[in-house]
Order: C-alpha cells, then structure tokens, then sequence
C-alpha cells in the first residue's frame, strides 16, 4: 500500500504576477483516497489540472510511479492511467451512454464499425462490480446529475484509468448520492485504484479520505492522515484563523406572521405542475428553512414571492405578507413593501458587474426616497451609504476610483449584494437562496452570523438550501419540500432537539426529501 | 481606468489608420496626398462656406447617431434611422405646407417638428413592440420598416402630395422655417448651417444627463448590460426597450427639422437618403456616448464635405472608403484590445 504514485515536487505556476500554485511539494500513496481541500481561489484546481496535463506548470516535476513526467496534454495523462471527473461534466446529451463513454476512445479503426455492443457489455460489468447503476443505451440528456456523474467516472474506468481525480464531485449531488458516490470510491479503491478527490465540504473529507492535505494562497500548508485532525483542525488550516463552524444560536422569539403562503399551485408554460398545494407561514424573527434536492419547486416559489414569475404560467393559491396580497405583483412593488431577496446566483442575478459599487449598492433600492434628488440621484447620500456599508461589511477598496464591481474579489461581491438587501429599510421578509453556495468558510460564518442577527431584529426569513449543515443550524423550524409540496414540517422544539443529534437529524430530512 | 484610456485611443488609432490608408490612395490616383489633404482643409474649415456646410451635415448626423446610440445603450442595434428620418422629414414638409400661412413662427416651427419627432419615434416604437410583444429581432424589423416607409412615402408623393411634374412636396409656410445662422448671425454666408443645430447639440447634452445621471437612465444602463439582473432588482426591461427605441425614432425624426424646417423647406424625393446609415459609423466611433457623438459626427462631416470640395482632383469615394475603413479598424481594434 505504500508505494507513492503520484509524486510533486517543488511545482509552481504563475499566472501573470500571480502564483497560483507555489513550490508545492506533495506525495500521494498507491491505493489511498487523498483529499485536497482549500478555500476557493487556493489552487486546489490549478494543482490538479497540471497533475492531469491541462495546465503547465511554470518550474517544478512530476512524476507518476517513480518515472518523472511532463504532461502537454490530458491524452497523455490519460495514457499514463490518470483521469479527472472536472466539475463540468463533458458529456454530449444527444448521444446514449454507452456513445459517450466511448467517444474519444473508439477501439477501432478510422471507418470500422464500432462495436458497440460489446462496449455496453463490459460497461454495464464494471458499472455492476462498482454500484455505478446506470443504463448505457440511455440517452445522456435524460439522465440525471447524479446518473451523469457515474457515467463520467465509467468513463475514466473503462480507459482503465487507476488514479483518478475528482473535482467537487458531491457539489451537484443530494445527500443520497453522495452516500452512493461514497460507497463507489470505497470499492474502486479496493481494488487499488488512488483517488484524488478536491473539496471544500470538511465532513466529506472526514468520512471518506485516508489522507489529507490543505492548500492556502497557493500553497500546502499541511498533509495529514484523516484520522488525526478534526473538522475544527481543517477549518483553522484553511482560513488561517480559528473559525466558528456553527453559528451561534440564541432562542429565537417568532412575533406575528409576516408571510403566509397557502395552497400554492402553479403549472409553468408546458403545462408542468411545478408547485401543488404549498402551504406555510413565516413569523417575525424566524427563520423558515426549506430542505429539498434542487428541482422540487424551490426555484419556482421564489420567484413567485418575488414577483418575477413566467407571465404565462398559472398559478392558484393565495400569497400574503403581513395580510396584504402579493401574488402577481411585480418585484419593485415588493420591495418596497419591505422584502428582500438574495438570488442563488447573486453574479448573475443580483449585481451588474460593469456598474461601480456605489451603484451596485443601490441596484434595486435605487428607487428609495433617500438617494433620490430631482430626477437624478443623491450623489453625497449615495456616497455616505456607500462607505457605511462598505465599511460594517468590511469591504474594501480604492474609494477615489470608480472602479467597476467585476475587479472585486468573488467573496466581496457577495458580500456587497448580502449588505444592500439586509440593510433595506423597513425589511420585514428576507428570501435567501442557497446564500453561502461558492463562499468560503471563513466568509460563511460571517454570512450566518448576519442572518442570525437579522433574526434577532424581527425580520422573517425564508432560507432555501441544499445545505442541511446550513439548515440545521440556521432555521427555527424546516419544511421539507418534494414535488412541489411541503411534505414534511418540522416543528421550531423538533428542530431544536434535532441540533443535538444532528446525524439522526440530518438522516430523517434526508428521508422526507427524497 | 484602462478601459477608459483605450476608449480614446481606440478611435484616434482608427482615424489615423484610415488616413493614412487614404493617403496612400491618393498617392495611388496620382495626387500628392499633402497637397490634397492641405486643399481639403481650407475649403471646409478654412473657409466660412465650407464651416458651414459641414456644421450642417453634422448636424443630421449627430441626431442619427443618437438614434443608433440610445438603443445601443440596452443592446438594441436601430438599423431603422432611415425609415424613421423619412418619416420625420416627410411629415415635417407635410405639416409645414398645410398649417395656415398665419401661424405665428414659435407655434410653426413647434408644430412642425413635433409632427417629425412623433412620426419617427412611431415607427421605432413599431419595432419597439414586435420586439417585446413577440420577440422580433429590432434587426429585422427596423430594416423592413425602413422598405415600408419608402415604399409609403414613394406613393405618396407620386399622388396628390407632391407639386405635380415633381418629386417634392409643396414648401412649407414661411413661419415654420427655421432660420439659417447667416442671417440672423451673419456667420457662414450662404451654408445650409441652420438654427437646429442647437436642438441637435441640446439632445445630445440632454440625453447624456438622462442617460448617466438619472434615475431612468440608470435602469435603461443596467437593463443593457445585465438584463437578467436588473429584472431581479425590479426594473421592467421592457418599458426601457420602448423607451429607448422612442428616444432613437425621436432623434432621427428631429434630424428633418435640420433638412426640411432648415435648409430645403420640402421634402424631396432622396433627401434623407445614407443618413440614418451613417448614423451607425457615427454612433459606433463614438461608442455610443451621446456626447462624444458630437466630435464622431462633426469628423465624419468633414470627411464627407471634405471628399466633395477635392471632388475634382481624387474621386470623393477615396473618402468614402476612409469613412468606412474606420468604422472596421474600430471594430478590430476593440476586439483585439478588450479580448486579453
């Protein structure tokens, strides 16, 4: 078991002035599952993109099995036996399976016909002696997330690839199948394979990897076997400063019901019935959780709460906040009746990148009565706003440019959409979709800190996340959505002994979303 | 910042790209290009006829740039100034010709540009609203609007409304002209250079400060560079499209007070010819910036009166092709400036 595999040593690669990988030393073992965390913009992917020839490294080796190397591309990893499952899948829908595990590596001659049926044989042989049930005469493009990820990995194994490295591989994936991709990793390594696994989620590492190292800035800062470090251990590793994994949590006082959604239907523009008969209610100073695998609805009731929803779609059912109806209203009417919401995909949806941050700052609030002056805007009003929030958020940048949002680090960006939508005034119902998705640790607990203490103002919050760590440690009471419905409800005390057997926990939400 | 200095550089590198491009025609034709360059200066603004005429070329073209420029602002490409300052110059000459010869001056010259304004910002908005209403691409329907207004203005004028045995529309009263600057100002003697320049310079700070300063301008930018977000901050993207393509309709509608109202007080058969067109070239070089327009236009002014003064020395399409040539070095080098 010992023998070292995959060996770097003293590999950098600099990308203009700035490194993205320095002198990293790092030795993987012949058989092991090795985990390489980091917070994003660490390296992690650099690291592993020049192990798999996608990327150069500027000084430095490699050496696969002893013999030293030097990749110009993937197909020559790829002969020396490595393989990398990327955070993309690279998979042509309109081809089946099987047609797309073989594309790239045909085993014939330039006209010859393929055989594909035998391909299919021993695809569904190894797909068998590893739990990776998938059906190869389906059709990529009717598979799901989970299905298509196994289909990425048959393909690395049937190019009888033995190291194999995976980039975020359980981003994508519900509880479930991550247990399933879990369970695979662990055959695929007993029968010698090493895995190179790339993650930010510390529990993962913990259940799964024999070994693990830490990159920060670009560098390793620590390789340790598993068993000897803990979650809180990692953290500090990775952001370099003791870390609060879990938020504080103070007993919440739910006042009024602010928001109250009742038989929720709606059937989108294909006649798809994405939602059926949701109902809940949110009081003042909760926070309303809703667990669920992405695609049950979630999507669909914020954008109705938002006012944003397809025209053409039908929609039944009754929306209240704060007994006023809101359904069918456009999203500045309700805003101003004092909502906020901080989309899933905040650069895309909630800031425009070309804008300077004093705009981006009022994006959506630009309306309010404080920044306007005839029909411009309050530029001294604008500024002060400006600075107090950049500030209490700890923003920062050149404040005598006007510098676009787009040349701000990732986490300040967020960081600048978090600030404008809780510091709206006269906030009464906050919607929050997937809120720390792409952020790192140390930036996390500073988000949930911030919702906790928006809570603790008053504000009702709706929280949607694929995060049951996040949901359980945030919510006062979790509705747990499948199909469009609330399936099951947990209750603010259920919630709260559930924090304390958190795994049982987790388990049963697990169940009622699946 | 970078991106602003390449802003100013782009265009100058452009310029002088197809200078020196045209330079090397010259030579090619036979002519010393200095020499040529030398007499094309001092009969335009070396002279005051020249001055004049070519204030009042870059007048039509500074409003049809804007017309190009405001929808440019939500991504919208308004290849429809044609049909729209058709439209505006015809029913100038129309509402000129029919008003009562009484009509005080201030109430004319109003009416009469209002009638342009609405007529071309109608046909925008036309396009406005096959684009929100059903998803027509603005491309396509400014161009065939630009056929359909032709084809309407043609028949008419072939019919009752034009002098009979000529292609062109009875003159307009006396009080709905506007003034040329020579006599009122005795500047640039007998150039077409007229008092509308000033609602062309007007617009173009007018629609700055709606554009950058402004409440609507703000959602209109932010509808144009990010769609998706801004309907996520409450911003009704599709009112701004009408907007926009009603502002652009607008500005090529007002280019016929400067032709019709201004300079030839009827409406003939080819009289706004090339100019929407040219509104383009002058939008693009200018990046679409209502203000800098001003410069684009007054530049392309020159080239375009500058290559008629040398007519008799170099064939005026050497100029034509500079015109050209710039617009395309544009386009080069802001892909291959902003691609890295």
């Amino acid at each position: 078991m010992n023998t070292i595999v995959v060996s770097v040593s003293g590999l950098s690669k600099k990308f203009g002035p700035f490194w993205a990988n320095r002198n990293i030393s790092l030795e993987i073992e012949n058989g092991s599952i090795h985990a390489i965390v980091g917070e994003n913009g660490a390296g992690k992917s650099t690291l592993t993109k020049m192990i798999y020839g996608l990327l150069q490294p500027t000084s430095g080796s490699i050496a696969v099995r002893g013999k030293p190397v030097r990749f110009n591309s993937p197909r020559q990893a790829i002969a020396e036996g490595i393989g990398m499952v990327h955070q993309h899948f690279m998979l042509v829908p309109e081809l089946s399976v099987t047609e797309n595990i073989m594309l790239g590596d045909e085993r014939g001659h330039l006209f010859a016909p393929l055989t594909k049926r035998d391909a299919s044989e021993e695809i569904r042989t190894i797909a068998d002696a590893h739990s990776l049930s998938v059906d190869p005469d389906a059709l990529v493009s009717e598979l799901s997330v989970g299905e298509e990820q196994r289909v990425e990995i048959l393909k690395l194994l049937y190019r009888n690839a033995d190291i194999l490295i995976l980039d975020e591989p359980t981003a994508v994936l519900t509880p479930l199948e991550t247990e399933q991709l879990f369970a695979t990793l662990k055959s695929l390594q007993k029968e010698g394979k090493t895995v190179i696994l790339i993650t930010h989620k510390l529990d993962e590492v913990l259940s799964v990897s024999d070994r693990v190292s830490v990159m920060r800035r670009g560098e390793i800062i620590a390789s340790k076997p598993t068993g000897n470090v803990s979650k809180a251990d990692l953290a500090r590793l990775m952001v370099g400063r003791n870390v609060l994994l879990r938020v504080e949590h103070p007993e919440e006082k739910p006042g009024r019901p602010v928001l109250e959604v009742s038989n929720l239907s709606m059937t989108d523009r294909k006649g798809v019935q994405r939602l059926n008969n949701l109902s809940f209610e949110i009081r003042a100073g909760e926070v309303y959780g809703i667990a669920g695998v992405e695609g049950n609805g979630q999507s669909e009731l914020l954008a109705i709460l938002w006012g944003i929803a397809d025209r053409q779609s039908v929609v039944d059912g009754s929306v209240m906040l704060e007994g006023r109806p809101i359904k069918g209203l456009h999203a500045d009417k309700i805003a101003a009746m004092g909502v906020s919401h901080i989309p899933e995909d905040r650069l895309r949806h909630a800031v425009v990148p070309d804008f300077t941050i004093a705009e981006n700052l009022i994006f959506g609030r630009h309306r309010e009565k404080k920044f306007a002056r005839h029909a411009g805007f309050n530029i001294p009003a604008v500024q002060r706003y400006t600075r107090t929030v950049t500030s209490e958020y700890m923003i920062r940048y050149d404040e005598k440019s006007d510098i676009p949002l787009a040349s701000l680090s990732g986490g300040n960006q967020q960081k600048i959409v978090l600030a404008r939508e809780i510091s709206r005034p006269g906030l009464k119902l906050l919607l929050l979709a997937q809120p720390t998705r792409g952020v790192d640790i140390g930036a996390i607990e500073m988000i949930h800190r911030r919702i906790i203490e928006a809570r603790d103002k008053g504000i009702a919050i709706l929280l949607v996340s694929a995060e049951l760590d996040e949901l359980v440690s945030l919510s006062t009471r979790i509705g747990c959505v499948y199909k469009g419905s609330v399936r099951r409800e947990f209750t603010a005390k259920e919630v709260r002994r559930g924090r304390s057997s958190e795994k049982e926990f987790k388990k049963k939400i697990g169940l009622s979303i699946t | 910042m970078r991106a602003g200095m390449f802003k100013i550089v782009i265009p100058l590198l452009a310029v002088a790209t197809s200078l020196a491009i045209s330079a090397f025609l010259i030579a090619a034709a036979g002519r010393d290009p200095l020499l040529i360059y030398q007499k094309m200066f001092t009969m335009t603004f070396g002279s005051e006829y020249g001055t004049g005429q070519i204030v009042f070329r870059s007048t039509s073209l500074v409003l049809a740039g804007l017309a190009v420029a405001i929808p440019f602002r939500l991504k919208l490409f308004n290849i429809g100034g044609e049909g729209q300052m058709l439209a505006g110059a015809f029913s100038a000459a129309l509402a000129g010709a029919l008003l009562p010869p009484q009509t005080p001056p201030l109430v004319a010259v109003s009416f009469c540009t209002l009638s342009a304004v609405t007529a071309g910002a109608s046909v925008a908005l036309l396009s406005g609203w096959l684009k929100v209403r059903f998803g027509i691409n603005e491309v396509i329907s400014t161009i065939m609007l630009n056929f359909i207004v032709q084809a309407c203005v043609g028949f008419l004028l072939a019919g009752s409304l034009s002098v009979p045995s000529t292609a062109h529309t009875h003159e307009i009263i006396p009080s709905a002209q506007i003034p040329p600057f020579s006599t009122v100002l005795g500047i640039w003697q007998k150039s077409p250079a007229n008092f509308s320049t000033l609602f062309a310079l007007a617009a173009c700070f007018g629609l700055w400060f709606l554009v950058f300063k402004t409440v609507p301008g703000y959602e209109m930018r932010a509808s144009g560079l990010h769609p998706e977000a801004a309907g996520y901050a409450g911003i009704n993207t599709n009112s701004h499209i009408m907007k926009a393509m009603g502002i652009g309709g607008a500005m090529a509608g007002l280019a016929a007070a400067n032709l019709v109202l201004g300079y030839k007080h009827y409406y003939e058969s080819g009289l706004t010819d090339g100019i929407g067109f040219m509104g383009i070239a002058v939008a693009l070089l200018a990046f679409a910036h209502p203000i800098w327009i001003i410069g684009s236009a007054v530049l392309f002014g020159f080239l375009q009166y500058g290559g008629l003064s040398v007519n008799a020395y170099v064939p005026k399409d050497i100029f034509l092709m500079v015109q050209a040539v710039t617009i395309l070095m544009i386009l080069i080098l802001t892909k291959s400036f902003f691609r890295n």
